[in-house]
């Protein structure tokens, strides 16, 4: 068991013929991950990975003849709307977006029609999603964890690999990593994996990798005083930020003055979390 | 990217919401000149990215065209908050009868553009909001439906607004959402929106702030910015595509990942040191980018030490060694670097590295202890 990816996930690319999309997809596949083919529109026919993998025009096309139930996205920042909103049409119940840089305005667009159409995203701006030893869909390098206990939320792409690399070092293993990734408005959010990871047997203590920045540590701080049973040991980001040059008063007035790491902080430990001083530590609070 | 309050209102009017007459000037008699055209009572407005202006004696009332250039004369000599005033916005004065609130931005949490308004506008509008929240009234608009007339009609209820008003703030309401949605606004903000004494509602003062993701379909836009407040350095790397801010310390950063470059910043702290900048080369960063992003980092002069913190997972790691290595090759740096690479392609990018003399960090906690070691020394 673990969460949203296993060695039976049916995974496409979107984007495969690209730089990115198709290194990924190499790394993917010799992880393990069931890539059953990828989306280049123009490139339909076509077959990439020594023949191993057909592409296709459209997503549509592409999950009438893949059955795929996952999706990932490497296409650029201005097409990724698109990416995703053609997605969710073909009825593929799982988006991931790596992309970095979409439009905010976009995203809301997005994010609200996925909502109606019960898509779960992943992203964008995101690393993707890891589950050790059985398939990793997104860009983590799959070297770096090792199969276990413990769930991995994160803000963050980088600092993810971080914390999975210090578990490892420890030989303390992963039961799923989630890449919620950093933009404002994203598909799936703390709470929405913290949930997850409560429900699913296989995963018996949370590390939780926040940042600087809107609410939703504080919301996920809730969650955990109030709902979860399991141990969760946290980070935040950005504790020596220098404070953001601010224009007009909406921004103060929608999110009232919270969003600082110490906030954060505050209210996590208030939930009983251990926060870690930095991100190595952060395994050694579970031990 | 923030726009200016005279880009801001130009924005307004083509979308049909009334703003006062005036014009931006750029010197004195300029100033003089606009004052005369518009009858002699003008009010002259510091052009500054900063809020608090007013406040600052950055906004003064004329009741004559000389008074007008001598105004002008002593607010272009100003410096707001560190920025130096380049033009100011000559207004024509408005007899006001009340001041209203109303802006539209993105709500994260909820993830929908909200309206935000209130029928105590001005400058004290943050006090009000957190002293008497209940004089805000916010309404989530459907990002996919839009903003409806009947929404509008809501908020202008809620706000007490005389119904005689209704249909004006309607139409402004309505042309904001069109100027936040067409120019990819994060925030559209009119304060004071105002009811004049001669019953007409005007937007007083405007704010904007675009979406730099979104720039590439905002042209326009892109040509407006005002660099003034940005160090010479963050403009160099916004050409790169690199996002850089610059910081007081001694120790350069270059990480990828946002999220790690500040923690790379928390832990240097963390370790006695502080970090001369934030700097994320992004995902998939290839050697020219890298090669930038490191002369960047060694023009700032108070720079002793460089910690590289690499972390490759869709950037490759030899790919960032090539670009160090092109940079060192360049700028031929005197200060100890260290570099710690871990993840996608880092054993192909040490081994590239193995002949460039920097110093090599395991963990990001070595990595940092290392970086204050050295950039002590250095002093």
């Amino acid at each position: 068991m673990s969460i949203l990816v296993d060695k039976n996930t049916r995974l496409i690319v979107q984007g495969i013929t690209g730089n990115e999309g198709l290194f990924h997809t190499t790394q993917m596949v010799a992880y393990g991950t069931k890539v059953v083919g990828g989306v280049t529109p123009g490139k339909g026919g076509e077959w990439v990975l020594d023949g191993k993998l057909p592409v296709f025009d459209s997503v549509k096309l592409a999950k009438d003849a893949t059955d795929a139930n996952a999706t990932i996205i490497f296409v650029p920042a201005r097409f990724a709307p698109d990416a995703m909103f053609e997605a969710a049409d073909a009825g593929i119940p799982l988006i991931i977006c790596i992309t970095e840089g979409v439009a905010v305005q976009d995203m809301m667009r997005v994010r609200n029609y996925l909502d109606q159409k019960k898509v779960r995203l992943i992203g964008p701006n995101c690393p993707g999603l890891l589950t050790p030893g059985e398939a990793k869909i997104g860009i983590i390098p799959g070297n770096i964890a090792i199969p276990g206990n413990v769930g991995v939320v994160s803000r963050s792409g980088t600092l993810t690999y971080e914390v999975l690399y210090a578990m490892k070092n420890l030989k303390m293993g992963a039961s799923t990593c989630v890449g919620i990734g950093g933009d404002p408005v994203n598909g799936t959010n703390f709470l929405d994996v913290l949930e997850m990871f409560e429900h699913d047997p296989k995963t018996e203590k949370v590390i939780m990798i926040g940042e600087i920045g809107g609410n939703e540590e504080e919301k996920a701080a809730e969650y955990i005083a109030s709902k979860m049973t399991k141990p969760v040991a946290s980070f935040i980001a950005g504790q020596t930020a220098p404070p953001g040059k601010r224009m007009g008063h909406a921004g103060a007035i929608i999110e009232g003055g919270a969003g600082s790491a110490a906030d954060k902080i505050r209210a996590l430990e208030a939930a009983g979390v251990k926060v870690a001083k930095h991100p190595e530590e952060i395994p050694t609070l579970l031990k | 990217m923030k726009l200016h309050e005279y880009q801001s209102k130009t924005i307004f009017s083509k979308y049909g919401i009334p703003i006062p007459k005036g014009r931006v000037a750029a010197t004195a008699q300029e100033a003089r000149q606009v004052a005369e055209e518009l009858g002699g009572r003008v009010v002259i407005k510091a052009q500054v990215l900063v809020g608090g202006r007013g406040k600052a004696g950055g906004v003064k009332l004329a009741k004559d065209s000389a008074e007008a250039e001598q105004l002008a004369t002593q607010i272009l000599a100003m410096e707001i908050k560190g920025l130096p005033v380049r033009k100011v916005l000559v207004d024509e004065a408005s007899a006001i009868d009340q001041e209203i609130y109303f802006a539209i931005t993105n709500d994260r949490a909820v993830r929908k553009p909200v309206m935000i308004a209130s029928s105590s506008g001005g400058v004290d509008i943050e006090e009000v909001a957190a002293k008497t929240p209940e004089k805000i009234v916010k309404v989530h608009i459907d990002p996919l439906l839009g903003l409806r007339e009947y929404l509008a009609r809501d908020v202008a209820a809620s706000i007490d607004l005389p119904r005689e008003y209704w249909k004006d703030f309607i139409k402004v309401a309505m042309g904001l959402w069109q100027v936040y949605k067409e120019t990819d606004a994060t925030l559209a903000e009119i304060n004071p929106l105002v009811i004049t004494k001669d019953r007409k509602m005007i937007a007083l003062d405007g704010k904007m702030m675009i979406d730099d993701n979104a720039l590439f379909r905002q042209p326009e836009l892109n040509e407006m910015r005002d660099t003034d407040e940005d160090a010479p350095a963050e403009i160099e790397a916004r050409k790169y595509g690199l996002s850089f801010i610059k910081l007081d310390g001694d120790i350069g950063c270059m990480v990828n990942g946002a999220g790690l470059a500040m923690t790379s910043m928390d832990v240097i702290k963390l370790f006695g040191g502080e970090p001369a900048n934030f700097l994320d080369v992004g995902g998939g960063a290839g050697a020219e980018k890298v090669s930038a992003a490191m002369r960047i980092i060694l023009t700032d002069p108070n720079v002793k030490a460089v910690l590289f913190n690499i972390f490759g997972g869709i950037t490759r790691c030899d790919e960032v060694a090539r670009g160090i290595l092109v940079a060192m090759d360049e700028v031929k740096p005197k200060i100890p670097m260290v570099v710690r690479l871990v993840g996608t392609n880092a054993e192909e990018g040490r081994k590239l590295l193995e002949n460039a003399k920097m110093i090599t960090a395991e963990t990001l906690a070595d990595a940092a202890k290392k970086a204050v070691q050295a950039a002590k020394k250095g002093k």
